[in-house]
């Protein structure tokens, strides 16, 4: 049985520097793992959350818990005061490349499902798009759609549409494990 | 215009205990100005059968908006009986009907009936239906079609089926139930959306949009078995699946290579065919009548506009110029119009586009209309709209006149498809 280092972060230091993915051993408990491939296999500082993913990626102190993108009206492009989100994912992708994220872009309510879950999906792909720019492999992202039909605010006015005009980040682990 | 003042509440059992209570229930809001006045007899025979029977012809009549009942006065005539025609005349009756109500050979029982012109005295015809216990409505929605028909000269509808999604206390339910919003059962139980139920020509069959694998996907499920196959589950999102008119083929909506593009594919999934190449979002297709081509939705003009183009691709033409929004297409069966949704000052409204003309008309005066569908004699459309914050099913005459509205006691029901014809 070979035993792998896994990358580490703990969270204080993440929360201190919250730019830098890149983890540094911080002698956590290291996972054994059997039959595994000579890929680097991610993550277990601290044990892992109820979805089976590292801490680092659903700790809230963690960058990478942030995982919405938020859009304007009738809008796809991926605002400024997102690069930064974007870029973190990136670089933890590029460094983990056993993981990979389903984007699931999203609309509001108003007009018919079908035109906002193709919307939905134009939003979803712009933030593909900005990975695979920062060099993520493209078998790592599946970008997809739910249109209106799963609104994160249940409300019908401009609040509720504005939370609602999205794109989420949800990440599988190699083992399979993970929120989609 | 007269208005029908009174409102008719058909309240529905549902058959299956253990699932969210759905009840669906039929308003009628509006009829048409010059409605022809009908008079059903009550059939004589097995009592509690003749008044299943009787009482469906005459809601399905009347609710069409095209009917006036007038009073019967408690009558009973048999299909042979001798009518005194001028008596019904000064009743004020166009027509009359009357029947019986008897068992056949085998035990089921059998619905005969034949239909008089009070006007000119003479028989229009008549029918024999033979039925179990159970689907006694079903022989009163024959024998409403055959009145229909008779005296409108058009088929009738009332012997079809719709499917619609209700949403109901998390769940998602795909329901299957009678035009007059009876008999109501579920295909489909999702903790996770279903949209875009798209009836195979034959009626045995819906296709539709299930969100259960976390991403859209499309499904062909047959009713009756209850099997179902996915017809798509590319990488991306899949959905928007309509059938070709001789069931052979779905037109789809596939994201696999960037934005949502126009797709045919085979209805068991072979034969993956591109029929759009833009750089935009073209989706929601809909074959015209006869085949030929495919109406959908695309943004490649800058707002999301109606275009046409032939079913094995090609050049697209676009269809509507008026307004920002015009998506949802549906070309009507007799192939003379198209129904799409119009945004007009910021409402989601229900509009007809005479396809000769081009002339479009406005025909809802709601906020919120989605997913029209045509009733497959063209007369009315079904589409999901919103009263009080909830979701509910209107079904408007293509002229705007006559308007029903289908409510569900206990939740929110949306994507409504009218099925074919009782085959």
């Amino acid at each position: 049985m070979k035993k792998l280092l896994i990358p580490a972060l703990l969270s204080a230091l993440l929360a201190a520097c919250s730019t830098t993915p890149l983890p540094e051993d911080g002698g956590a408990p290291v996972e054994s793992r059997s039959g595994a491939s000579t890929g680097v296999t991610p993550v277990t500082a601290g044990g892992l959350d109820a979805s089976g993913l590292p801490r680092e990626l659903t700790d809230p102190k963690s960058k990478l818990s942030q995982r919405s993108i938020y859009f304007d009206l009738d809008k796809y492009e991926v605002k400024d005061e997102y690069k930064d989100l974007v870029a973190a994912h990136a670089k933890y992708l590029s460094t983990n490349k056993g993981f990979k994220v389903l984007i699931q872009g999203n609309t509001d309510e108003r007009g018919s499902r079908e035109y906002n879950l193709s919307l939905g999906q134009k939003r979803a792909e712009a933030v593909k798009r900005s990975l695979a720019l920062l060099g993520v492999k493209d078998d790592q992202i599946e970008s997809v759609s739910l249109g209106e039909e799963k609104p994160k605010n249940p409300g019908h006015d401009e609040t509720a549409w504005a939370e609602n005009r999205r794109a989420d980040i949800l990440y599988k682990a190699p083992d399979g494990r993970g929120e989609f | 215009m007269s208005r029908l003042s009174r409102r008719a509440f058909l309240a529905v059992a549902l058959f299956s205990a253990g699932l969210a209570q759905a009840q669906l229930s039929i308003e009628i809001t509006g009829a048409g100005a010059n409605r022809i006045p009908v008079a059903i007899v009550d059939f004589p025979g097995d009592p509690a059968a003749s008044r299943v029977i009787t009482a469906t012809v005459r809601s399905d009549l009347e609710r069409s908006g095209l009917f006036k009942l007038v009073d019967h006065g408690g009558l009973a005539f048999d299909e042979n009986a001798p009518i005194n025609h001028a008596d019904w005349k000064a009743r004020g009756a166009d027509a009359m009907a009357a029947g019986s109500i008897g068992r056949s050979a085998d035990g089921r029982m059998e619905a005969r009936f034949r239909l008089y012109d009070s006007q000119k005295g003479v028989s229009l015809g008549g029918a024999a239906y033979v039925t179990s216990n159970t689907q006694l409505r079903a022989a009163g929605h024959r024998i409403a079609d055959y009145i229909y028909e008779k005296l409108t000269g058009e088929k009738g509808v009332f012997s079809t089926r719709i499917a619609y999604v209700v949403k109901s206390r998390g769940q998602f339910l795909l329901q299957i139930a009678d035009s007059d919003g009876q008999n109501a059962a579920t295909a489909l139980t999702s903790a996770e959306p279903i949209i875009s139920p798209a009836w195979s020509p034959d009626g045995s069959k819906l296709a539709y949009v299930s969100f259960e694998k976390k991403k859209p996907v499309i499904y062909v499920h047959s009713l009756a078995s209850g099997q179902r196959i996915i017809v798509a589950n590319f990488k991306g999102s899949n959905s928007a699946p309509a059938w070709s008119p001789d069931g052979r083929k779905l037109a789809i909506v596939l994201s696999k290579d960037g934005n949502s593009q126009l797709y045919t594919v085979n209805a068991d999934g072979s034969g993956l065919q591109r029929i759009t190449q833009s750089s935009g979002i073209d989706t929601e297709p809909r074959y015209a009548a006869d085949g030929g081509s495919i109406y959908f939705t695309s943004d490649r003009g800058g707002s999301p506009q109606i275009y046409q183009v032939g079913a094995g691709g090609g050049e697209a033409r676009r269809v509507t110029f008026e307004g920002s929004y015009n998506v949802s297409p549906r070309p009507s069966p007799d192939g003379k119009s198209l129904a799409f949704i119009t945004r007009r000052e910021g409402r989601f409204q229900l509009a007809v586009m005479d396809l000769a003309s081009r002339q479009v008309q406005v025909l809802s005066d709601s906020n919120k209309d989605e997913s029209p569908s045509f009733a497959p004699n063209s007369r009315m459309i079904l589409i999901a709209t919103e009263i009080g914050g909830r979701g509910v099913l209107s079904a408007v005459s293509s002229d705007g006149r006559i308007k029903q509205r289908l409510t569900v006691a206990a939740g929110d029901v949306r994507e409504p498809a009218w099925g074919p014809y009782y085959q």
